[in-house]
């Protein structure tokens, strides 16, 4: 083994269920905690996230559309293709982030063991949320809350993958689809994470990654039209107010989130009211 | 169908002698009265009669009203038992019904809506959400927020004209039953029923300080949203002011919730109860003048029914009573405004410049106040303005379509998503259609309907959160994770 060459990975980006390089051509050098240098990711442009939002577009009808039985079990098949492949993800994030194996081994753990739990939500987040409400009349009313949209998310630094994990689950949950900015020092982890989903029946453009700097990529997300809304958890609080601002001209809902909690679903769901007569 | 028979309806009109309108209001600030120092008049959009003199709050008046919500909050509000907020509210609940006609009369001369309809709708679902909301205040910690959902504090709520008393109701009831305390604002040309509500919360002996009510116009309503002593916003208007709040909170911490503009889609199917969704579209475009966020202002029809359709509600139309809001009889009040009448009348033009064919009822408008008659545009596209732009006033633009799929398309090609009405007897087409159309509120086969326990709100422009029902309290509770 030691006398022999590795073969390296290129680390691109999650766009539609492909791996592209960024248009733009650049990348950026990922070193250890020691400064040793260990990649060359995709440093992506508005023009990626661009693509990447056409992509969750069309992507979001066909998902929202799948049944939460279905959802649950594509949910499902994420943790069950990171659970075999462990090794590499604590391999990454102890090379990536200089942590104990013990450590990086928790965050595996963790980061499985939560996409198990967001896969049983699929189909009980409804009933959870849903009313059937006592109306004044005659009339069968009932509230359920439904997807929003395309979402971005800006996952944090830290942790890289249980964060980006946290950062995707829960808006497809929902039946959203999602456009997702790694952690820019260790995006090592989420690009590996992108083979995983590839393999786990997710439909194309459902989760789409890209991999570049925060101060770059959010401000495009907070003006795109076409973006419903933002998970900012992974961004200073001192941006949130910009991000906020430029967010209004579509009146994006923008939160960020301290915890792993069914509002994380409901954050990005919006509740439809229905009516209908009683009568003969 | 050439109608020959006609029925006469001779004058009904509604007494004005319950009401006793002051020549000049001040703010209800701390539980009193206080004078205002400018003032501008309010007047009856009837008749162009000027009522009374409101206030213009200033920024005294605001730090006055805020500063007693803070010390209420504080001292008495925050304190005190679910149960016993509960019971002022079910005292408002009742007080309000006690006065239910002084109500309605005093909201038409001020409004220009029908006495049918603040009799029937306005006055009675305000008392409802207040009781609705009253049996909340002890049972928060059963609204799914955790099992110790805490108030905001303070709330700024900022209502519009086109329902006075029925939208500080929707903001009012919430707010005290989660346990915040308010200032409020009514809409500058309908300030008279928020007023007389004030005298509610006197005889209901609410503490000093829980409501504050200040008049005013768009001025004292961002002096509200940028008062740093406002932990909570909440705001009814349009889609283009709930942006510039959006904007203006977006440093701070306050909570929002907005309900804004609306462009609903009034979907009917070749397979509806064609003669009941006559009524449907009626109701959808032509209650309280079409001054409604959802009303039903995009006619999408399919073509094999289009013309019968068309035909029949213009006969239907021809028989709508415009007139008198005062008068019992009367079907399609005055306009609320001059502001808002030049603003129907340029949208119209609009249609008819870019070649949309304009149809009005034709019925005789009274020589003075801001009147419009009912109108329908045919042969609208999508790029029209009158297909695009809330008009808020009682226009109708109809588009028409082949599939169902492309009546889905049409209705969700806007920007807006805060209604949207279904017709058709197909239990299935009704269900499908409603998952489709991306619209906070669905009514199929019917229209224009509201309950405290209904969450009522928008999808994409039209709004952040809800109002009414379980999810419509959370809005004034925290105790969810996100921020």
């Amino acid at each position: 083994m030691s006398n022999r060459i590795d073969v390296k990975k290129t680390y691109k980006l999650f766009i539609n269920g492909a791996f592209p390089r960024t248009e733009s051509g650049r990348t950026y050098e990922v070193k250890n905690a020691k400064g040793v240098f260990i990649a060359n990711p995709c440093l992506a442009s508005r023009k990626d996230l661009k693509d990447a939002v056409v992509a969750a577009r069309a992507a979001q009808h066909g998902w929202n559309k799948a049944t939460t039985y279905n959802k649950g079990q594509i949910l499902y098949r994420l943790a069950e293709m990171l659970e075999g492949r462990r090794a590499q993800f604590v391999d990454e994030i102890v090379t990536v982030t200089g942590v104990s194996k013990a450590k990086a081994e928790k965050e595996v753990t963790d980061s499985v063991d939560r996409l198990v739990w967001y896969a049983g939500w699929t189909d009980k987040i409804s009933s959870l949320s849903g009313a059937l409400n006592p109306v004044a009349g005659p009339y069968y009313n009932f509230t359920i809350p439904e997807s929003m949209g395309v979402i971005a998310a800006i996952a944090p630094e830290t942790p890289s993958l249980l964060g980006l994990i946290d950062s995707i689950a829960p808006i497809i949950v929902g039946g959203n689809t999602v456009v997702v900015l790694a952690s820019t020092k260790a995006p090592l982890s989420a690009m590996s994470f992108a083979e995983v989903i590839a393999t786990s029946d997710v439909p194309a453009g459902v989760i789409n990654i890209l991999t570049g700097k925060k101060d770059e990529i959010t401000p495009w997300m907070a003006s795109h039209m076409d973006i419903d809304g933002l998970d900012i958890s992974g961004l200073g609080a001192k941006k949130h107010s910009d991000v906020k601002t430029s967010g209004s001209e579509n009146l994006k809902r923008i939160y960020s989130f301290k915890s792993a909690d069914p509002g994380r679903i409901l954050a990005f769901m919006e509740n439809k009211t229905v009516w209908h007569p009683i009568g003969l | 169908m050439e109608e020959k028979l006609s029925f006469e309806y001779a004058p009904a009109p509604e007494s004005r002698a319950l009401v006793t309108i002051k020549p000049k209001y001040g703010h209800f600030i701390g539980g009193k009265f206080v004078a205002g120092s400018k003032h501008f008049p309010t007047i009856n959009p009837a008749t162009e009669e000027v009522l009374s003199q409101i206030s213009l709050a200033g920024k005294t008046d605001v730090d006055a009203a805020v500063k007693a919500a803070r010390k209420a909050y504080t001292i008495t509000w925050s304190k005190m038992s679910g149960k016993e907020r509960g019971k002022y509210l079910f005292r408002i609940a009742r007080i309000m019904q006690e006065h239910s006609r002084e109500f309605a009369v005093l909201e038409t001369l001020d409004n220009g809506k029908p006495i049918r309809e603040s009799r029937d709708v306005d006055i009675p679902l305000a008392a409802a959400h207040f009781f609705y909301h009253a049996g909340w205040a002890d049972k928060l910690e059963y609204a799914g927020l955790g099992t110790t959902p805490k108030a905001h504090g303070v709330a700024g709520q900022i209502i519009p004209w086109n329902f006075p008393l029925l939208m500080l109701a929707w903001k009012v009831a919430p707010a005290l039953a989660a346990g915040n305390t308010v200032v409020l604002k009514p809409a500058e040309t309908t300030s008279l029923t928020a007023l007389l509500f004030a005298e509610v919360c006197q005889q209901a002996e609410l503490p000093a300080g829980v409501v504050n009510i200040v008049t005013g116009d768009g001025s004292t309503g961002a002096l509200i949203v940028n008062h740093p002593g406002i932990d909570k916003i909440a705001f009814t208007g349009s889609t283009e002011v709930g942006k510039i709040i959006a904007r203006a909170v977006a440093p701070t911490n306050k909570s929002v919730t907005l309900e804004l503009g609306g462009k609903a889609a009034n979907i009917i199917f070749e397979d509806a109860a064609i003669d009941e969704s006559i009524e449907g579209i009626v109701n959808g475009i032509f209650f309280n003048q079409g001054h409604v966020c959802c009303a039903g202002s995009r006619l999408i029809l399919q073509e094999s029914v289009a013309e019968e359709v068309i035909e029949k509600l213009k006969n239907r139309m021809a028989k709508i009573r415009v007139g008198d809001p005062m008068d019992k009889n009367t079907d399609l009040g005055a306009i609320n405004s001059n502001d808002q009448l030049l603003k129907i009348r340029e949208l119209s033009a609009a249609g008819d410049t870019e070649g949309a064919q304009r149809w009005s009822a034709p019925c005789e408008l009274p020589g003075k106040g801001f009147w419009f008659a009912p109108t329908i545009f045919t042969g609208v596209t999508q790029a029209h303005r009158i297909a695009r732009e809330e008009i808020f006033g009682p226009v109708l633009s109809v588009l028409t379509f082949r599939t169902p799929q492309e009546a889905i398309d049409k209705a969700n090609n806007t920007p807006f998503g805060l209604s949207a009405g279904i017709w058709s007897e197909k239990g299935s087409k009704v269900l499908w259609a409603s998952q489709q159309l991306r619209a906070g509120v669905i009514w199929t086969n019917t229209f224009n309907k509201f309950d405290p326990t209904s969450p009522f709100g928008g999808y994409k422009e039209s709004g952040w959160g809800r109002e009414g029902g379980r999810h419509g309290l959370s809005a004034y509770l925290k105790g969810v994770s996100h921020e």
